[in-house]
């Protein structure tokens, strides 16, 4: 039997905007393996936005049922979910979002203080970021950092609560082709070593091809991979 | 998050906007500060007035002539009603009676002259009113029967005139152009309910009666003081005066055409006044205090606003509700408290500051900041900051994620 780490079957998703109902997902079932490689692809309005919030449990489905590394999702409070994203996804955004005043370490140490643990909290932020090779910058500020060191530390911080899936919204969006490739290298090469889910979001086809698999999203319906 | 980690956080952020954080902790500071000085020297000015009462003697009461306002004509009180008073017969709880003579006069010595409060008193006086001299002699039996033309200065009175406030006794001022021997020198009292204490001519009641303070009606007394026996026997003794000058005056029950006040009356009716002076100035204060929170408030809500993104990044790493209202709530009770804390210290200086311009002027007066005061101002500048943190806190937790990230 296959290991998944996300079940979801016909999740929707329905925004209200004033009297005009937004269907975003309109019954969506797709299954990952731990450990697989996964881009979520989709033009613009497609819902790949709508399915990364709700895969990476920022956002809860309208209806259907969605299972995270063995825990139902969509009746969990706020709290709960927010539980849920701290040990279970790690986050790597287009913008990087990284806290500007913080050294690199004391953002990477973010989610082990939110989650609550007091003793060992630096030795794990130290050991992730050298995993990403940012061992020399540990108490650089992101205003000291290139794009691609900053989205280094916002992998590392993305790792440090050893997450099931890490989910990664256009990771290089925001950096030219050539730092862009290096940190997919870094991220496939983190899945190949660790085993850690990946889970791709993007428009960009070269980004998308070296998954293992693509999922395509068209108005809020799987076209294909699921 | 430990409450430390949280506290170094929310310092790191308010020094990021140093200047916003510092004009938003300016105004609890101003506020607190306010409270503080007005508090202290609301207290001091009641200590001091309370002070000045009792230091004018022990267990004393005061007669004056006239009672309320519908008594027309009130007889004067004189030298007989004096007598009665102390006859132990008649008041066997009071212990020694003081009339008084009381008018204001131009004196003079050599070039010098000043205006000062002359007092016609008889020997049971000084010791009624708890009067000692620095130098010389007391008023006596002696100078009373002889209307002597002697006098004792007030040290006020005495250094305007002389230069100094020792070594005087001997020399001759005039009153109103006659000359009277300078028997004695009085201990300072300070600053009094009426005018200081320490600008005051004393001299025998006689010789003021006969030649300085004349009055219409003979025998006439303008203030009798009277000694209890002891602080129990204070209002039976008030009580034995006015059945005497009841019987004196003829006057009617509920007519009395005298009024016999307490030490006791004058610090309690002080003691309100100040009082409610003091509860009406920190009131002032305390608003300003009010608006120091509500600049908390708008900056807190500012902070959130521009902090969306941050707030929403810090729900996805798993922050829970309470993670980030802590987050904000410790910022403004920070903001609050260190604005109380320094609030304290300038409220502090500016009592001090009070106190040595008084003492300058010649009223001195020791203003005193109470542990209650500080407790007061520490536990409402936190409170400010809680309540007025509340809000904007609450809006930040509130935030949906997925908006939040989204915000630009």
């Amino acid at each position: 039997m296959d290991d998944w780490v996300i079940t979801a079957e016909n999740l929707t998703k329905v925004y209200k905007m004033g009297e005009v109902e937004v269907h975003a997902l309109r019954g969506v079932s797709l299954k990952i393996k731990r450990g697989e490689v996964v881009a979520i692809m989709g033009p613009s309005g497609s819902g790949k936005s709508t399915m990364m919030n709700i895969l990476g449990c920022l956002d809860r489905p309208t209806d259907g049922e969605y299972v995270l590394d063995g825990e139902v999702v969509q009746s969990l409070n706020d709290d709960q979910l927010a539980d849920i994203r701290n040990r279970k996804v790690g986050f790597v955004f287009q913008s990087f979002n990284l806290l500007s005043r913080q050294t690199s370490l004391a953002n990477v140490e973010l989610p082990l203080r939110y989650a609550g643990m007091t003793s060992g909290r630096k030795d794990r932020a130290r050991a992730s970021l050298e995993a990403v090779g940012l061992g020399d910058r540990m108490l650089h500020r992101p205003t000291e950092l290139s794009g691609g060191q900053q989205q280094r530390v916002a992998i590392a911080r993305a790792l440090v609560n050893d997450p099931a899936i890490i989910m990664a919204d256009e990771p290089t969006g925001n950096l030219d082709s050539k730092v862009g490739q290096e940190i997919m290298e870094l991220l496939l090469g983190l899945n190949r070593d660790k085993g850690t889910t990946l889970i791709l979001v993007t428009h960009d086809p070269k980004i998308g091809a070296q998954a293992q698999r693509t999922i395509r999203l068209i108005d809020g319906l799987v076209e294909d991979g699921a | 998050m430990n409450l430390w980690q949280s506290i170094l956080e929310a310092l790191e952020s308010l020094a990021a906007n140093k200047m916003r954080s510092g004009l938003t902790i300016l105004g609890i500071v101003i506020g607190v500060a306010a409270v503080i000085a007005m508090l202290a020297v609301g207290t001091g000015a009641q200590d001091t007035i309370t002070g000045s009462i009792s230091g004018i003697g022990t267990n004393l009461l005061f007669v004056f002539r006239g009672g309320d306002d519908s008594i027309r004509n009130p007889k004067p009180l004189t030298l007989g009603d004096a007598d009665a008073i102390a006859d132990p017969f008649q008041a066997p709880s009071v212990e020694a009676v003081a009339p008084v003579l009381d008018g204001s006069a131009t004196i003079s010595y050599g070039g010098e002259t000043a205006r000062a409060t002359i007092d016609g008193v008889t020997p049971a006086y000084f010791s009624v009113r708890n009067y000692s001299v620095v130098e010389g002699d007391y008023i006596t039996e002696e100078h009373i029967l002889g209307r002597a033309s002697v006098a004792l200065v007030g040290p006020e009175l005495a250094d305007t005139l002389f230069g100094r406030h020792d070594g005087i006794t001997g020399e001759t001022i005039r009153i109103e152009g006659q000359p009277f021997r300078v028997i004695g020198v009085l201990e300072s009292k300070g600053g009094g309910m009426m005018g200081s204490q320490d600008n005051v001519v004393l001299v025998p009641f006689s010789t003021a009666q006969t030649r300085l303070l004349r009055r219409s009606t003979q025998d006439r007394v303008d203030v009798i003081f009277v000694q209890a026996v002891s602080a129990d026997l204070v209002s039976q003794a008030a009580d034995e005066i006015a059945d005497i000058l009841r019987a004196r005056h003829r006057t009617p029950i509920g007519a009395d055409d005298f009024t016999v006040f307490s030490q006791e009356d004058f610090v309690q009716t002080a003691e309100t006044i100040t009082g409610v002076l003091t509860i009406f100035l920190g009131g002032i204060a305390g608003i300003s205090l009010l608006v120091g929170g509500i600049g908390i408030m708008n900056i807190m809500l500012v902070s959130v606003t521009e902090r969306t993104r941050e707030i929403g990044l810090r729900k996805a790493l798993g922050a829970r509700k309470r993670d980030i209202l802590i987050q904000f709530l410790t910022e403004s009770s920070l903001l609050s408290m260190i604005g109380g804390l320094v609030g304290i210290l300038v409220g502090w200086g500016i009592a001090t500051l009070v106190e040595v311009i008084a003492a300058n002027s010649g009223t001195p007066f020791a203003t005193s900041i109470g542990l209650d005061a500080v407790l007061l101002a520490t536990l409402f500048s936190a409170a400010v900051g809680l309540f007025f943190g509340i809000y904007p806190a609450n809006r930040a937790a509130s935030l949906e994620p997925v908006e939040a990230l989204r915000y630009e």
